[in-house]
């Protein structure tokens, strides 16, 4: 089997962001001093006389995105996710959520798998305060190929978005030539009949990992990417809740306010479904290496199959 | 400025005063001090220094505005209704459901309303990415924006002032209303922000004192405003709160209460006997 390739979604972003620029004069760029990080660097080599720093000041450069935005541009706005939602949280929905503007939140640095830098910047909490915003859009890739085309799909559209990148490397899994992306569409993986997984982000591909798992133990899995947290694809979730009977959803994120809570609140609504919720259990996180952060908060393949099983014996 | 100018200007304002007194009156509520105390420069702005058409609110070159301070929007809708906006008859349904004039600017109900606001600290950010904007795209609007002397205990603001002088906006002029309350109090025993002036220079701003009560200070200090080249222009108005209706003159209980019947009655008193005297002159 040839290996795997693996690669941080951030990089996808700046990748892409410059792509992007070329083609497109609207599309500007603010960092809050943390280019190299975010991999908006990639665009500002590119196009140095469109990128704005505005240094380590969230709160302005959210409110001056809007009124950039306001003037016609496509500002791509980015931080750590911890400063992006979650410092930045009323710039965000006073200014660009509640005059419905046309900027975007590209948030690196995501969740546990931040790693060293400890609890103080993994932010776990930043889809549940945007999902609350009215009419934000709220993202998550779960591999270089998916985060390419949500970057492109989201300078496309027009409103406010906010999509949450990762640092650390991941499978790409995603074939690109095959690949089409549309916000608010989950994506079904493996199709199987007897409990469906439903992930965003990186444990999409523990997803995976643990439907092959599932299967060679008999158990007809359903595997469903899910890469727009809000919108969230309705129809995909009640499907799978109907064929299976039994969900987990799986994310990087706190078991509040995130994906989980999305699918429960829906199927509580439309078609009440045991649900588990695999995410970070109401706790901050702590330092180390990614790997081994993911491990211990059960954000990986063997915690998904331990739930699974617990649920249909 | 011509005297038969300045009596229009002052004619105007006194009708934007009214405009003031009769929407909080109707909406119960809403914050008449730092609307009357911002009055005279919001009339200057619409009608004699910006270049907007009140028959294309939306027109892509038009130069901006950005009331920084959105709870002074009473002001600002009496002025826009005055400059053609909209229907003067309509101020009085402010802050009434189903009105496109709501508590504080929505930049998407409202025409000629550039920004939504009312979250202190976030307008002049706004207003610094139009202007950052306008020079990316190569228009020769500018940009202006209006804030409270107590809104700029926000740090947000400072933020802004950085980012100003950072990208050298000298597309941008703010102007902060010195009217020296805020809902607790005074300005300086709340939390001073003093001496504005001295912070201003220090954040790289070129900064003009001024009575904003004045008419041809208020146009000297524009005039100056546009010249200037390389840097943000910031105008510090020395302002009375509650101005032109005495009983709320200088008190900081008229922050944010709209009058009963018989305070609407002694207000409007007041302004419709200026604005005999003024109409007479």
């Amino acid at each position: 089997m040839a290996e795997i390739k693996a690669i941080a979604t951030r990089d996808s972003y700046g990748q892409t962001l410059a792509q992007l620029g070329a083609k497109h004069h609207d599309l500007v760029v603010f960092d809050a001093d943390l280019a190299g990080s975010t991999k908006t660097s990639i665009f500002q080599e590119a196009f140095p006389s469109r990128h704005f720093d505005c240094g380590i000041a969230e709160a302005n450069m959210m409110a001056a995105a809007a009124g950039a935005a306001s003037m016609g541009l496509v500002p791509f706005v980015s931080s750590f996710a911890m400063f992006a939602a979650g410092r930045a949280f009323e710039q965000v929905r006073n200014s660009i959520g509640y005059p419905h503007l046309n900027v975007k939140i590209g948030a690196s640095h995501a969740g546990i798998s931040v790693g060293e830098d400890g609890a103080s910047h993994q932010c776990c909490e930043d889809f549940a305060l945007m999902r609350s915003i009215p009419g934000m859009v709220v993202m998550c890739p779960s591999d270089d190929v998916e985060a390419k085309a949500m970057v492109r799909a989201a300078y496309e559209y027009n409103g406010p978005v906010y999509m949450r990148l990762g640092r650390s490397p991941v499978p790409v899994f995603h074939n690109s030539d095959q690949y089409s992306f549309e916000i608010g569409k989950g994506e079904i993986v493996m199709d199987g009949t007897d409990i469906a997984i439903i992930a965003t982000g990186l444990m999409t591909a523990e997803a995976i990992t643990a439907g092959h798992i599932l299967s060679q133990k008999g158990i007809s899995t359903c595997v469903i990417n899910m890469p727009t947290i809000k919108p969230l694809d309705e129809v995909v979730v009640l499907d799978a809740a109907k064929k299976c009977g039994r969900i987990i959803t799986c994310e990087e994120h706190s078991i509040i306010g995130g994906l989980g809570e999305a699918v429960c609140s829906l199927l509580s609504e439309k078609l009440p479904t045991p649900v588990r919720r695999i995410g970070v259990n109401d706790v901050f996180g702590c330092s180390g290496p990614a790997s081994e952060l993911l491990k211990m908060y059960g954000l990986c393949a063997d915690n998904i199959v331990t739930n699974a099983l617990d649920m249909i014996k | 400025m011509t005297s038969e100018e300045k009596k229009q200007l002052l004619i105007t304002a006194c009708k934007v005063r009214i405009g003031v007194i009769e929407s909080t009156h109707s909406a119960n509520s809403g914050h008449p001090g730092g609307s009357l105390s911002s009055a005279d420069y919001l009339t200057y702005l619409y009608f004699k220094e910006l270049n907007i058409d009140p028959n294309n609110p939306s027109w892509p070159d038009r130069d901006r505005f950005v009331l920084s301070k959105g709870h002074a929007a009473p002001a600002l809708y009496a002025v826009l209704a005055h400059r053609g906006f909209f229907p003067v008859k309509d101020l009085l349904t402010l802050r009434h459901v189903g009105s496109y004039l709501q508590g504080h600017p929505n930049m998407n109900e409202t025409p000629g309303i550039d920004m939504s606001t009312g979250s202190l600290g976030q307008g002049i950010s706004a207003a610094a990415g139009m202007a950052l904007a306008a020079k990316y795209m190569n228009k020769d609007c500018r940009v202006y924006a209006l804030l409270g002397d107590g809104e700029i205990q926000e740090g947000e603001v400072w933020e802004a002032l950085m980012f100003a002088h950072h990208y050298k906006l000298d597309n941008l002029c703010i102007a902060i209303d010195n009217n020296k309350l805020q809902i607790d109090g005074n300005v300086a025993d709340v939390m001073s922000p003093y001496p504005i002036p001295d912070k201003l220079r220090a954040f790289g701003f070129i900064v003009k004192e001024i009575d904003g009560h004045d008419f041809e200070q208020i146009e000297s200090a524009l005039n100056e405003a546009r010249a200037t080249k390389g840097a943000p222009f910031a105008i510090i108005m020395d302002t009375v709160k509650g101005k032109g209706v005495s009983y709320m003159e200088n008190q900081a209980s008229w922050h944010g209460k709209g009058p009963n019947d018989k305070e609407y009655e002694q207000a409007m008193d007041e302004l419709n006997a200026r604005l005999a005297e003024l109409e007479a002159m």
